[in-house]
């Protein structure tokens, strides 16, 4: 039989085969962005949320120093001088920032790798500005190839053939070089390394530089396949992510293995395009990122540390342990129920303070948010990185159920809840089975499938534009009307958390983050806990999410982005993780700096990158830890 | 009846016989010492008793029920007490609700969210604290204690499930040399009175020969001697593989 | 007489917030044993950690071969010639002997005995036939061989031992013994902290007793005839 008569008979293989080379292609992509940041973890410990920035920066470079020398050299020379010039800068930000939090705790590593990400962003933004960069397609390899009769561009099989070649690169570098060796050695413990006499700030240094020149090459390479662009550092990240997790932190084989798993089944997915099942029809190819969430799921559920990795050996050194949370006093409730009633009066003051209810809404959403993320952070012990996908869900799900469904207001507000609070049993199953770090890129990753879900299901969330016209009925269609209800709301979700951080639960999940291992051997159902309380995390975020679609009449999906975990992050760290009211003071704070300052700059990014850095490095305990060492002091003469 | 009876445990890892066919119990009320060199399958039987690890062979049994592979949460449940070699408490908690949180776990109460837990057994969590000589330290931060109180407040919550079993990994790991003799002597003395059955592992001598009543010797993976403490000093496989020529006097 | 190997004079040290050393002063002579014993907590480790620069410390006087050493990072103090082994050992399980003594590797010094394979491989016999295997698949003894071999290819002027007794049966210790002896027969100078007396009896000069974080008043102790003579 003739392979023409072959392929019209199965139609399928030639589009599987074709897509399947594709998938190589975007694995060797995945791998080196994971590659590296698998490197950096392993010896710094420090998740290194800025990597998707080099990748993006070395593209930006790339595009940028491709057309100054015609030809093959032009090309491949800027292709290494971009890996080059990443290098650097990656050594200089090793040296610059991270040096400082290498003894900080966990989450703070997390932030300010993340605040460089947001400013590496915006001076990306100032230098080579909004719009898009379109590359030059790399000489001599313009042309394709025919196989089984589709056209195979020849740049994604030289793509497909760079992962492993890297691969065995890195794997010759560990294992038969000298600087090889000393990267597996200060993997394992850092500091024996320097005992033995070996300048492991130099080594430190070196091993940044290299995951940085890996990633800029490898976003080098892209510029042949897309333009440079702001929005990939965080694309490529989230993927690397899921890769990372999926491969198991600090396996460089892991890394490649799971890259090719996530590339080939999104590949399969494209390929399979529309199938009927029972009458039926999916669009696979809408459900590439489902597919995504799928395989790690199932990998993890097999194996909690991923294909090829291991548990993380401890640190060798602690964040302080937490006061005992106290009761409030008298003093304390009456405080509280006099700012509740100031609020409560807010709107009635008059013309005077006319934008203050305004932005006093924007507060206590911002306020219930970041409540909602501290119970699972500070009490729970569980920092994620994705709390924006419970906004998320409940913003849409009230929305679609006002819009679309034409529900009353109070109904749509519950369904949106139910809504978040549903899809936080489905992704809390999985991720209360990690841990620390982790747990922090599952959850990373989770908030970028639930983006890219909403961004791409126009049927139900109208896509990039969003879902608008949300009016609520009366007595909510008021200003005041509306405000009201969102106080009762914070109020009544703050003081639940409150009242479950004191319940035996509460104790329950204090006993799980202080001693997993202490809990499990006095009987408490460690992981049943934390997703309980992954789900009360998850259902209060998804209220503060139906406030702010009523409040503002719409929702779009840059409202539940990305940056909205990080605001709440930060919120949370801006107010003190040791205090339950530090969340609300943070959040006070942060959304009243937004509502002013951000507001007059296009580089707020990077405005917000300095504050999250400044807290990180100048005040650690937040506002309320600063504000009880002052009370300490005071009290001390 | 013996509390524990562990039957011909056995367990590989890629090659290497870890525990090859080991049997022993423990009785109410006594205290079995568990010693032998390094990499002998201390930690091995140790952690497949309390459910950290799955035996390839053999079984596990707790007042006749077999319990073999049960989870370490179960182990608990069915009244297996626990110590770890470095102890574990809830440090951010006090000394108290430390041990109402034990309390509630053990009695399934975790997920009540009607009463504060404050109030919630708090007589019986401070009947333990006084059975442990830690009554006095009830209100103070667990992360302030000094390390011979975390030990003893560790004991409180692994009583906290009323458990017929103790399990002690190295319990005086870390500790002077009177604090340790006082936190043994406090647990023969709670063995004897709640009718305990006690499996210690120990590395420092004058603890075992001082307060185990029996004494079990593994030497790769293997049981090589199970008797009082005068056989087991006195027998001369155990001084070669063990105790040497000084009989382990310190 | 020369000057002493290690010489620390009012040494206060961190761990975290906590302070765990309170004005300790205590001196290495050439050549000579030193033991620290005390209850665990006492601050022995602390002790080992911060002459090695791995917690906060700050000291009148740290000095090693008469040069200061109180501000400087732990691997240049590892580079005037201190070895270090930790009471966990701390060999790196992925790494095959051969690597890990490797990695340890560092020129010889004048005032120091130099360790060549065939000096270490005498010392200890067992490493020699098993180069290529993971410290990981290693016994506890072995790794306790590998440690101090380890350190030993550093061809250390000062050794830092770390309750090299804790956690090894008492005949490995008997053989431990006869390891270091001859070790400070070559003229090491030995800083080694211990539980076990009848290891610092059998090893050391002098004894220095610390409890709470300083030494114990009165709790330095010469060599006295208590030891036992069995060389």
């Amino acid at each position: 039989m003739s392979f023409e008569a072959f392929a019209a008979d199965w139609p399928l293989v030639p589009a599987l085969a074709f897509q399947a080379i594709n998938g190589f292609a975007s694995a060797s992509t995945l791998f080196l962005v994971a590659a590296g940041l698998s490197i950096i973890f392993g010896v710094t410990r420090i998740v290194n949320m800025a990597h998707g920035s080099f990748y993006m920066l070395g593209l930006y470079v790339a595009v940028t120093l491709a057309p100054l020398v015609p030809g093959p050299l032009g090309y491949w020379g800027a292709v290494l001088a971009a890996a080059l010039v990443m290098g650097l800068l990656g050594a200089l930000v090793e040296i610059t920032v991270l040096r400082r939090i290498y003894r900080a705790p966990e989450l703070y590593q997390l932030l300010a790798t993340f605040a460089l990400l947001l400013v590496i962003n915006d001076a990306a933004l100032y230098f080579w500005g909004p719009e898009d960069i379109l590359g030059p397609r790399a000489p001599g390899l313009t042309g394709s190839v025919a196989l089984l009769g589709r056209r195979l561009p020849e740049y994604d099989i030289l793509l497909a053939l760079i992962g492993p070649i890297v691969l065995t690169v890195l794997h010759i570098v560990l294992t038969r070089t000298r600087f090889g060796r000393l990267i597996r050695a200060a993997t394992q413990d850092r500091e024996m390394v320097a005992v033995l006499g070996i300048n492991e700030a130099l080594l430190f240094t070196a091993v940044f530089a290299l995951g940085a020149a890996i990633a800029g090459f490898g976003g080098a390479l892209q510029m042949a396949r897309e333009p440079a662009n702001l929005l990939i550092d965080l694309g490529v990240l989230g993927d690397a992510f899921v890769v990372v997790v999926v491969g198991g932190m600090g396996s460089i084989r892991g890394a490649y293995l799971a890259a090719v798993l996530v590339a080939q089944v999104k590949a399969l997915c494209t390929a399979l395009g529309i199938i009927e099942i029972a009458g039926i029809s999916f669009n696979m190819s809408k459900l590439t990122l489902v597919a995504e969430f799928l395989v790690m799921a199932v990998v993890l559920i097999l194996r909690p540390h991923g294909l090829f990795g291991r548990p993380i050996p401890p640190a060798h050194h602690r964040g302080s342990v937490e006061a005992p949370l106290r009761p409030l006093t008298t003093t304390g409730k009456f405080s509280f129920i006099v700012i509740i009633l100031g609020l409560a009066a807010l709107p009635f003051l008059g013309a005077a303070f006319s934008y203050a209810p305004v932005l006093a809404l924007d507060v206590l959403i911002a306020a219930l948010f970041a409540a909602s993320l501290h119970f699972l952070m500070g009490p729970g012990g569980l920092a994620s990185f994705g709390h924006a996908a419970s906004f998320g869900l409940g913003a849409y799900g009230t929305a679609f159920a006002a819009t679309s469904l034409g529900l009353d207001t109070i109904t749509a507000f519950a369904f949106g809840i139910a809504v978040a609070a549903l899809g936080a049993a489905l992704l809390g199953s999985v991720a209360v089975r990690l841990e620390g770090v982790y747990f922090a890129m599952l959850t990373l990753a989770f908030a970028q499938i639930v983006w890219s879900v909403v961004y791409q299901w126009e049927d139900v969330t109208g896509g990039s534009n969003g879902l608008f016209g949300l009016w609520p009925d009366p007595p909510f269609d008021s200003r005041t009307g509306l405000y009201l209800a969102a106080l009762a709301v914070t109020v009544a979700g703050v003081m639940l958390l409150r009242y479950l951080a004191f319940s035996p639960f509460g104790y329950g999940l204090r006993a799980a983050r202080d001693s997993a291992m202490r809990a499990e051997a006095s009987g408490i159902p460690v992981a049943r806990l934390r997703w309980l309380a992954f789900i009360v995390a998850g259902t209060l975020g998804g209220a503060a999410g139906g406030l702010f679609a009523f409040a503002k009449g719409s929702i779009s999906p840059e409202a539940i982005s990305v940056g909205r975990s990080i605001d709440g992050l930060v919120m949370v760290l801006l107010g003190g993780v040791q205090s339950l009211a530090g969340p609300l003071l943070g959040a006070g704070t942060l959304t009243v700096l937004q509502d002013t300052v951000m507001r007059e700059t296009d580089y707020w990014r990077a405005l917000l990158g300095g504050l999250i850095l400044l807290v990180v490095f100048a005040f650690p305990g937040g506002i309320a830890g600063g504000l009880a060492l002052l009370a300490r002091r005071g009290a001390g003469r | 009846m013996s509390v524990l009876a562990v039957e011909a445990l056995s367990k590989s890892y890629g090659g290497v016989q870890a525990l090859d066919g080991v049997s022993f119990s423990v009785s109410a009320g006594e205290l079995l010492a568990l010693i032998g060199p390094n990499g002998a399958g201390k930690s091995t039987c140790f952690n497949i008793v309390n459910g950290q690890i799955r035996a390839d062979s053999g079984r596990v049994r707790l007042n006749g029920r077999d319990v073999t592979g049960a989870s370490p949460r179960r182990m608990a449940l069915e009244g297996v007490g626990r110590s770890f070699q470095v102890a574990q408490v809830f440090g951010s908690m006090t000394v108290r609700e430390n041990v109402q949180t034990a309390l509630l776990a053990a009695r399934h109460r975790l997920l009540g969210f009607l009463r504060p837990a404050a109030t919630l057994l708090r007589a019986e969590a401070e009947a333990l604290l006084e059975q442990t000589r830690m009554a006095a330290r009830a209100d103070e931060p667990a992360a302030a204690l000094a390390y011979g109180d975390v030990k003893r407040l560790e004991l409180a919550m692994a009583l906290a499930t009323a458990p017929r079993l103790l399990l002690m990994d190295e319990p005086t790991a870390g500790m002077g040399v009177e604090e340790r003799l006082a936190l043994m002597a406090l647990v023969r003395d709670l063995a004897r009175t709640n009718g305990l059955a006690v499996l210690f592992t120990e590395h420092s001598m004058d603890v075992v020969f001082g307060h185990a009543d029996r004494v079990i010797v593994l030497a790769r993976g293997r049981l090589i001697a199970d008797g009082t403490p005068q056989q087991v000093r006195a027998d001369p496989k155990v001084a070669d593989i063990y105790l040497g020529r000084r009989g382990g006097a310190e | 007489m020369s000057r002493p190997m290690l010489e620390i004079e009012g040494l206060d040290a961190w761990y975290g917030a906590a302070r765990i050393l309170f004005d300790l002063s205590l001196t290495v002579a050439r050549g000579e044993a030193v033991a620290l014993i005390g209850p665990n907590g006492a601050g022995k480790t602390t002790t080992m950690k911060a002459i090695m620069g791995l917690v906060r410390r700050h000291a009148r006087r740290l000095s090693i071969d008469g040069q200061d050493v109180a501000t400087l990072a732990t691997f240049r103090i590892a580079r005037l010639g201190v070895g270090y082994v930790p009471e966990d050992r701390r060999i790196f399980t992925d790494l095959t002997v051969a690597e890990n003594l490797a990695l340890a590797r560092r020129p010889a010094r004048a005032g120091a005995p130099a360790w060549d394979e065939a000096a270490l491989f005498a010392l200890f016999p067992n490493l020699a036939g098993m180069l290529d295997r993971p410290g990981g698949q290693m016994s506890g003894g072995e790794q306790q061989m590998l440690a101090l071999a380890r350190a030993l290819v550093g061809n250390p002027a000062l050794l830092l031992l770390d309750e090299p007794s804790e956690g090894v049966a008492p005949i490995i210790v008997e053989q431990m013994i006869e390891t270091i002896r001859s070790m400070k027969a070559r003229g090491l100078s030995i800083l080694i902290s211990e539980q076990n007396i009848d290891l610092c009896n059998a090893i050391c000069d002098r004894t220095y007793e610390i409890e709470h974080g300083a030494l114990r008043p009165g709790g330095l102790v010469e060599k006295n005839s208590s030891r036992p003579q069995n060389e």
